[in-house]
């Protein structure tokens, strides 16, 4: 008796789930259908009226070593010139990259420290990872650094981004729990979740309008979401990449975002358009790509990649513009500086490197 | 034994195994008696380090009296495409075949020389024949059950075998579990590859094992030769010049650095090896490469323990001992022999090197915490999502449908709008991306010298650059401090300050710790909403009727309260107010002032003109 119902349920199952995704099928040729009619020309076509970027003037400048094992993310500082990386050997380093000089060193309670992140003020970072926490350091002495740090969030899996959102007093993370999460950083409390993704997150990017209500969250179900903080709903969505993205950010602009993911691919996504509007791949590219950045224009897409090099993209006539070469393992992080100036890029081979 | 009769019975063997796997359970069952329950149940138990590898379907077509440990069935993950090559090559004659060829000749040139074999395993899934007798030798028995066996060592003939086989009751009961525990683990296996399929590091492995199939086609790969070195002969091999040639010939590489890099990481990452050196690395010279067997590409998952590792180091002497008793036996083929060992020998060391790899290499077999994490893969658990996917796909699929029906009812703009609107934006901002227009004073970065930072910090002077991007945009006039000022001057001058205020507070508010939240709404209410707000901005009854709402809302207000107001007086500014102050001489006036303190035009480079 039971042994039929649990059958005729599973028949139930089968034929929601069927139903299900014939209607998934049904509704993509149809979408397909819409954006191809407003698909009049390729973003390359356009762009054909610019002038080819001959060569990029852009060269190692400083290498910082310190760290024993991979650095796994860094970020800049407002200052322009100072740079926070964390790594797996549970260290959070705080360097001056134009001299290259260490200023911190704070050791965490745990290893593999994914993400950190630098308040607006340049007086607070934060950071975590398989922890699941995100943790807030004061910048000042070492001692006191651990001494001072706060916890401010726990997520139910491993922490693997986590921006501040225009103000020392919140921090925006994501987490291998699928979620991405708004936080009080004084009192912890949760001030906005953000359910949607079906695989762990791994990158978040804030979008560059005056208001800062969005945000973009890169995820392993191979999606990027845009989402309204306020409502913690998703406002759009963006599919493509044959597998995870690794990394989100806005174009300047605030209208477009790139991703990299593991299928080796970068992929421009223009919000207007509400579609791709350009695929950055080659045959000899097979290597992942694990943290994309804009140049001040947004012309350039820098992009490290598992092959151990940065590629840099003509993002307006989908082209490789250049190869820079000299991490010796995965490239963990890229990142422009504030003003543009340089690059920073973090990688496996427990270096950090600034281009410029 | 006549090494003829059993290289046919080797190729026999081979194309059983075909078929067996495409029927592993069919032909297991059929081959071998179908096991007791309990005894199947005791002997995965007993493989259980081996139920995570994949399944050998050669084990049927073998007299194998072990539950197959991991590393023959490692070849499964490739193990059609393997038996495949070995089946397709043997006429050949490439460097594939040689070396498949070998592992024929090896098997069949007697049980010794057999055993041999299996401490250097062969390219192809033929070592299964060599896999007898786990009992015997106490210690390799151990080795072969435990270890995931790389390196079973088996001292034991075939005829020893069959012998033990018939006296000791212990091995046919473990012999007779056999077929179930294939199946079994083929079942595992089957989940487990759905589950890996898709693990980001098994995308780059099949893109590179494309790419070196392509490599070891016949007449287009990398051309492949035995060379003759002083007093001997080096088997199947190419030089590293030859391979970066082809991979510019055959690839869109941009130069021979690229080439170079490219040759490079299918080095480290095990598929191609120099024959004398544990460095895996390419130079583009005259030194030498080999293939790796696909038995040993990083694709089927292998994860050694250190245990086979210090294995293969306690029995070498003994091995050489072996196979130099068993060299001395067979006459026949004791020339290739040597050749065809040479060869295997170099492939195991290589995937060590690629495993184990010498001080100051990449490992490269090591895989991101995140989605080693994810895929439960990890010690330190398994992801929480991930989980929750796999149980609810359904709940998954509607998300999706919401998703599509959303961006259904979206109203979007042509692509040819949007790409214009990216290309104006590169027109506007090129001369401010230091990565395309070289600065005015020079990159601090590329000079050692901070004076770009110095001007720009201790400098009164706004440098027209700047001031000309304050008419880009009404963000860009308020995210320079001094824009900012500037328009606040203008407005107040207009007796419209009171509109740049309220955003501002409104915005100052949204980033105040949420204990001080309450007040700071409950004073921009007061100053620019309320009914008798000393300061009323000009916002239209719906946008206020909404703050109202959100104001006394009976879960407290929240920090986005004012944002309809906000963008409402936002767009306000902004088409008029903006606008206004682009046109009025108090603008071009600074921008004259400062366009005179100029010393020099940026001068472009990068982009040609």
């Amino acid at each position: 008796m039971s042994e039929g119902a649990v059958s005729a349920s599973n028949v139930n199952a089968n034929e929601k789930m069927a139903n299900l995704l014939k209607e998934a099928e049904n509704l993509k040729t149809k979408l397909e259908e819409e954006r191809s009619k407003l698909n009049d020309v390729n973003l390359s076509n356009i762009a054909e009226r610019l002038e080819q970027i001959a060569y990029v003037n852009i060269k190692p400048r400083k290498v910082l070593k310190g760290h024993q094992a991979k650095v796994l993310c860094t970020d800049w500082s407002p200052d322009k010139r100072h740079i926070i990386s964390s790594s797996q050997d549970g260290r959070l380093i705080i360097w001056d990259a134009f001299t290259t000089n260490k200023e911190h060193a704070v050791t965490m309670p745990t290893t593999w420290i994914m993400a950190c992140a630098y308040a607006p003020s340049g007086n607070f970072v934060a950071c975590g990872g398989l922890d699941n926490k995100v943790t807030v350091y004061p910048i000042t002495s070492d001692e006191e650094m651990a001494a001072k740090k706060r916890t401010v969030g726990t997520h139910t899996s491993y922490m693997s981004c986590c921006i501040y959102p225009n103000s020392d007093q919140q921090i925006l993370t994501g987490s291998g729990d699928s979620t991405c999460a708004l936080w009080d950083v004084e009192s912890g409390q949760l001030l906005q979740s953000f359910h949607g993704h079906s695989g762990d997150v791994m990158a978040i990017d804030l979008a560059p309008n005056e208001t800062g209500n969005t945000f973009v969250s890169g995820s392993c179900d191979r999606m990027a979401f845009i989402w309204d903080m306020r409502s913690g709903h998703v406002v759009q969505s963006f599919e493509g990449h044959q597998s995870d993205v690794n990394s989100v950010k806005f174009h300047p602009c605030g209208d477009a975002i790139a991703t990299g993911s593991d299928d080796s691919s970068c992929r421009l996504y223009d919000m207007r358009a509400d579609r791709e509007v350009a695929v950055f791949a080659k045959e000899s590219i097979i290597f992942g790509v694990n943290s994309v950045d804009f140049s001040v224009s947004g012309r350039l897409l820098f992009a490290g990649y598992n092959d151990y090099t940065v590629n840099l993209w003509d993002t307006l006539k989908s082209e490789r513009v250049c190869l820079l070469y000299g991490h010796e393992n995965k490239v963990s992080c890229v990142q422009v500086s504030p003003d543009g100036t340089a690059l920073s890029t973090g990688s496996w081979d427990y270096t950090i490197r600034v281009w410029a | 034994m006549n090494s003829e009769a059993d290289k046919t019975q080797a190729t026999n063997a081979t194309l059983a195994m075909s078929n067996a796997e495409k029927h592993p359970a069919v032909e297991s069952t059929s081959s071998l008696p179908t096991s007791p329950p309990a005894t199947a149940t005791a002997a995965t138990e007993s493989c259980a380090p081996a139920a995570i590898s994949p399944p050998a379907p050669a084990q049927a077509t073998t007299q194998t009296s072990v539950p197959t440990p991991a590393p023959e069935a490692l070849a499964n993950g490739n193990s059609n495409s393997n038996i495949q090559e070995v089946v397709a090559t043997t006429s050949s004659g490439s460097a594939a075949a040689t070396t498949a060829e070998g592992g024929a000749t090896v098997n069949g040139a007697g049980g010794v020389v057999t055993s041999a074999a299996a401490a250097t395993p062969p390219p192809s899934a033929k070592t299964v024949n060599v896999r007898d007798t786990t009992t015997s030798a106490g210690v390799s028995s151990s080795s072969a059950s435990k270890s995931s066996g790389l390196l079973t060592v088996n001292s034991n003939h075939h005829h020893h075998h069959h012998h033990q086989q018939s006296s000791s009751s212990s091995t046919s009961s473990q012999q007779q579990a056999t077929p179930s525990t294939v199946v079994m683990q083929s079942s595992s296996q089957h989940q487990r590859s759905n589950k890996n399929e898709d693990a980001p590091n098994i995308l780059v492995y099949k893109k590179m094992e494309t790419i070196i199939e392509k490599m070891q086609a016949e007449s287009t790969g990398v051309a492949v030769r035995t060379v003759k070195a002083f007093m001997s002969k080096v088997p199947s091999v190419f030089t590293g010049a030859d391979l970066v040639a082809w991979i510019l010939k055959n690839f869109d590489v941009e130069d021979v650095t690229e080439a170079l890099h490219f040759a490079h990481l299918l080095s480290s990452h095990g598929y191609i090896f120099p024959i004398d050196d544990h460095a895996l690395t390419v130079r583009n010279d005259g030194t030498f490469y080999r293939f790796q067997t696909p038995y040993f590409w990083p694709s089927n998952c292998w994860e050694p323990e250190n245990t086979d590792y210090a294995l293969q180091k306690m029995f070498s002497r003994k091995w050489e001992f072996i196979f130099m008793q068993a060299e001395s036996q067979s006459k026949v083929a004791k020339k290739r022999d040597k050749l065809e060992r040479k060869v295997l020998d170099s492939q195991e060391r290589a995937f060590w090197d690629v495993h184990r790899p010498m001080p100051g290499c990449v490992n490269t077999t090591e895989i991101d915490i995140k989605k080693a994490y994810r895929r439960g893969g990890s010690s330190h658990g398994t992801g929480s999502s991930g989980a929750s996917v796999a149980k609810n796909p359904i709940e998954q699929l509607s998300r999706i449908i919401a998703l599509r029906k959303q961006k259904l009812e979206r109203r979007t703009i042509k692509v040819s709008k949007a790409a214009e609107a990216l290309v104006a934006y590169y027109d506007q901002y090129n001369e401010f991306d230091y990565f395309i227009t070289s600065p005015e004073l020079p990159n601090p970065w590329q000079t050692d010298s901070t004076e770009m930072w110095d001007t720009e910090k201790n400098s009164k002077e706004v440098p027209v650059r700047r001031v000309k991007r304050w008419a880009f945009s009404l963000r860009e006039l308020l995210n320079d401090a001094i824009g900012r000022d500037q328009f606040t001057k203008f407005l107040e001058k207009e007796y419209s300050g009171e509109n740049l205020k309220f955003w501002e507070s409104v915005q100052e508010m949204k980033a105040l710790p949420q204990s001080e939240i309450k007040e700071a709404i409950h004073k921009i209410w007061q100053e620019f909403l309320a009914p008798d707000a000393p300061c009323p901005v000009n916002v239209d009854s719906k946008s206020v009727e909404l703050a109202r709402e959100a104001v006394n809302s009976p879960n407290g207000p929240n920090r986005w309260c004012f944002d309809v107001a906000a963008s409402h007086v936002y767009h306000l500014m902004k088409s008029d107010s903006y606008s206004r102050y682009l046109r009025s001489d108090m603008y071009k006036d600074y921008l004259n002032c400062s366009r005179k303190k100029i010393k020099s035009i940026p001068n472009l480079f990068g982009v040609k003109r």
